[in-house]
């Protein structure tokens, strides 16, 4: 398990340098024009660019540049998206407390989507596999065929103006001023700011979710031991609720780490739909306005939040499945 | 002869699908005495299997349509209700299956999964279930139960895993065993282990056993009675003796002849049945062995043969005189035996 843990360890490593530095050469060499230039603004003196390239490390030949980027990947105070490097080229501030103010709203958005399209999707899933061909199964998988077809921004315009707008209903969240940290994010959410984006994001998950667990529910019954199960005289719930979930729920972990750890990464389409000031907003403006170093802290978050769920999900699924062991 | 303890009277088990209604098991008739071994003999889609798991209550009235009566302690177990059914079920009729590696739950361990059906018939704490389970592994001859019951079914190997399961079909000491092809997908050497293990632990435990079974050569010395199966109905019925030294049907011929011989002196290629098993869902009027049989004469493709006895309790459904019958087997069968 250590030696395990320690060769995953060394191969996040390895993906987020590979992450990182493909983003670097995307988004800070490649686009056309002079950096310097992008990174001060329009009316300028030379001298100006001149400063900025100092003061931004764009002298330098290309593998310091590089290089003072990757300090601030490692996770230690001090180096962790330091200062003197990650700083918006747009507000001068810090890219760690941007990042860090953002933070609770993309996990509040994300972690509540989720709960919610397991609540869905999971006892919608078992409800149509145990009664397939019914027209409560018929009715779940049109459910399941519209949310998995449904564009999220469509979807989430037509619940802003169903529910704020003609109902009123529900607000049509944003953050208000004020509401800071997790705090501030968790207050908007108890105001039911976060109903209609939870809702948007749950939904077309729930509908994936629905159709995996009855898909895997249905092989799963149809599996020997299952047969067993009933052959020693178990009541027919015991046998799904005990023997058949057990095996047909144990892929959906492996789907659910990845999923939030995407959405962690920032949900950009619903963030931006709803106004929500999250890392996927975030990342979007850095990159319509070339502010580089935002979008080399909010990919490398990513890639480390990705990295990590990844890692969770597979050591849960050695606990979760006596056959797997770390080799 | 006493009061058979399981009987089976016409069974017809039907499966409606989309291409028509496939006649699993169309009409058989069997009993079973308290004590005995009766093995069921016949080719994948014989209907050998479905007509056991109807036994066991495992195919519900949803999936087919079941006809006939099922005796056992007085009781047709096809009208019970789907509760009481389930009393029995694991605890007075039990079963093993064909493949040990998919038939436990992968993600339970073994003890738990014995003790689960102790729990589920039995009013006791899950320590005590636990105690007997281990206990019956060690009458399956399992190593160091107490550490092997604390083990997933991964960490068994493919015979211990069908120790095991018997070790759970026999857990509440049941009056029925049915074992569904126990040693098909097992080793040779292990195969003989395993039977020899049914064989005594059915002393033991004082049960009839069912095995059910395509090779004629595993039931000879386990079985005291044979039902030979074809296309879903009973071609012959005999103690042990009857199907293999007086076998009267052209299909049991068939398999006979079709058992590779060690002690043949030269080489001879293997003596398969001609043709292939029929269709359950357009079955061959009249015998539906005909189309593959060599002896077949006029009413073959007409007339469905009733299985008539012979002498005693050997029967064969066969419209051949027993006069013809016995000369064939005689002449053409048996001498190349």
């Amino acid at each position: 398990m250590g030696r395990y843990l320690i060769r995953r360890a060394l191969f996040m490593i390895l993906v987020i340098m590979i992450v990182s530095f493909l983003t670097f050469l995307i988004f800070v060499k490649l686009p056309a024009g002079d950096p310097a230039r992008r990174a001060v603004g329009r009316t300028t003196t030379p001298e100006q660019i001149e400063n900025a390239r100092k003061a931004f490390g764009l002298d330098k030949p290309l593998y310091i540049q590089y290089w003072r980027f990757l300090k601030g990947f490692v996770p230690w105070p001090g180096l962790w998206l330091n200062d003197q490097v990650y700083f918006s080229y747009g507000s001068f501030e810090p890219v760690r407390e941007e990042l860090s103010r953002r933070i609770p709203i993309t996990a509040v958005l994300a972690i509540g989507a989720a709960v919610i399209w397991l609540l869905l999707g999971i006892p919608i899933g078992i409800l149509s596999a145990i009664k397939r061909g019914s027209l409560a199964d018929r009715a779940a998988m049109i459910f399941a065929i519209i949310g998995v077809s449904m564009p999220i921004f469509w979807l989430a315009q037509l619940l802003l103006y169903t529910f704020w707008f003609k109902l009123e209903l529900l607000p049509a969240s944003g953050i208000p001023i004020g509401y800071t940290g997790w705090a501030g994010a968790l207050r908007a959410a108890a105001e039911g700011r976060f109903i209609l984006p939870w809702v948007s994001l749950a939904y077309i998950n729930a509908a994936f979710y629905a159709r995996m667990v009855r898909g895997n529910l249905i092989e799963t019954m149809n599996e020997d031991y299952i047969r067993t199960a009933r052959s020693k005289g178990l009541s027919e719930r015991r046998v799904i609720y005990k023997h058949g979930l057990r095996g047909a729920l144990t892929p959906v972990v492996t789907m659910l780490g990845l999923d939030v750890g995407l959405l962690l990464g920032g949900a950009f389409i619903t963030e931006t739909v709803f106004g929500l000031p999250g890392i996927g907003q975030l990342a979007v403006q850095a990159i319509s306005t070339n502010d580089f170093p935002t979008v080399m802290g909010v990919t490398i978050l990513g890639a480390f939040i990705i990295a990590i769920a990844n890692l969770v999900v597979d050591v849960a699924y050695a606990f979760l499945d006596p056959r797997v062991r770390y080799t | 002869m006493a009061e058979p303890l399981l009987e089976v009277k016409d069974l017809k088990v039907h499966f409606p699908t989309d291409d028509g209604l496939v006649k699993a098991v169309d009409g058989v008739t069997y009993s079973l005495q308290p004590g005995e071994t009766l093995g069921i003999v016949g080719e994948s889609g014989s209907g050998k299997s479905v007509s056991s798991l109807t036994v066991m209550g495992l195919i519900t009235p949803k999936q087919a349509n079941i006809s006939g009566e099922v005796f056992f302690q007085g009781q047709d177990l096809l009208k019970l209700p789907k509760d009481e059914m389930r009393t029995i079920r694991g605890a007075k009729i039990s079963m093993i299956f064909q493949d040990p590696m998919t038939s436990l739950h992968p993600f339970y361990k073994v003890g738990f999964q014995i003790s689960e059906a102790i729990l589920q018939h039995q009013d006791i704490s899950k320590k005590e279930a636990m105690d007997q389970a281990v206990e019956m592994l060690a009458r399956v001859n399992i190593p160091r139960p107490r550490e092997r019951a604390d083990q997933y079914p991964h960490e068994f190997s493919g015979g211990m895993r069908q120790r095991a399961m018997i070790a759970m079909a026999l857990s509440l000491n049941p009056d029925v065993l049915i074992a569904d092809e126990p040693t098909t997908a097992l080793d040779v050497t292990v195969q003989a282990q395993i039977l020899d293990l049914i064989d005594r632990l059915k002393s033991e435990f004082n049960a009839a056993v069912i095995i059910i079974t395509h090779d004629l050569g595993v039931v000879a010395e386990h079985c005291d009675n044979i039902m030979v199966m074809y296309g879903g109905k009973a071609a012959e019925f005999g103690n042990t003796d009857d199907i293999y030294y007086k076998p009267l049907h052209p299909y049991t011929w068939g398999l006979l002849s079709s058992i590779p011989r060690l002690d043949e002196e030269k080489q001879e290629r293997l003596n398969p049945i001609r043709g292939l098993p029929p269709s359950l869902i357009l079955v061959p009027p009249g015998c539906s062995f005909h189309p593959r049989c060599p002896y077949r004469f006029d009413p073959c493709d007409k007339d469905v043969p009733e299985l008539l006895p012979v002498d005693g309790h050997h029967a064969a459904a066969c419209h051949l005189s027993l006069a013809d019958k016995e000369r064939i087997r005689d002449e053409e069968v048996l001498a190349h035996r």
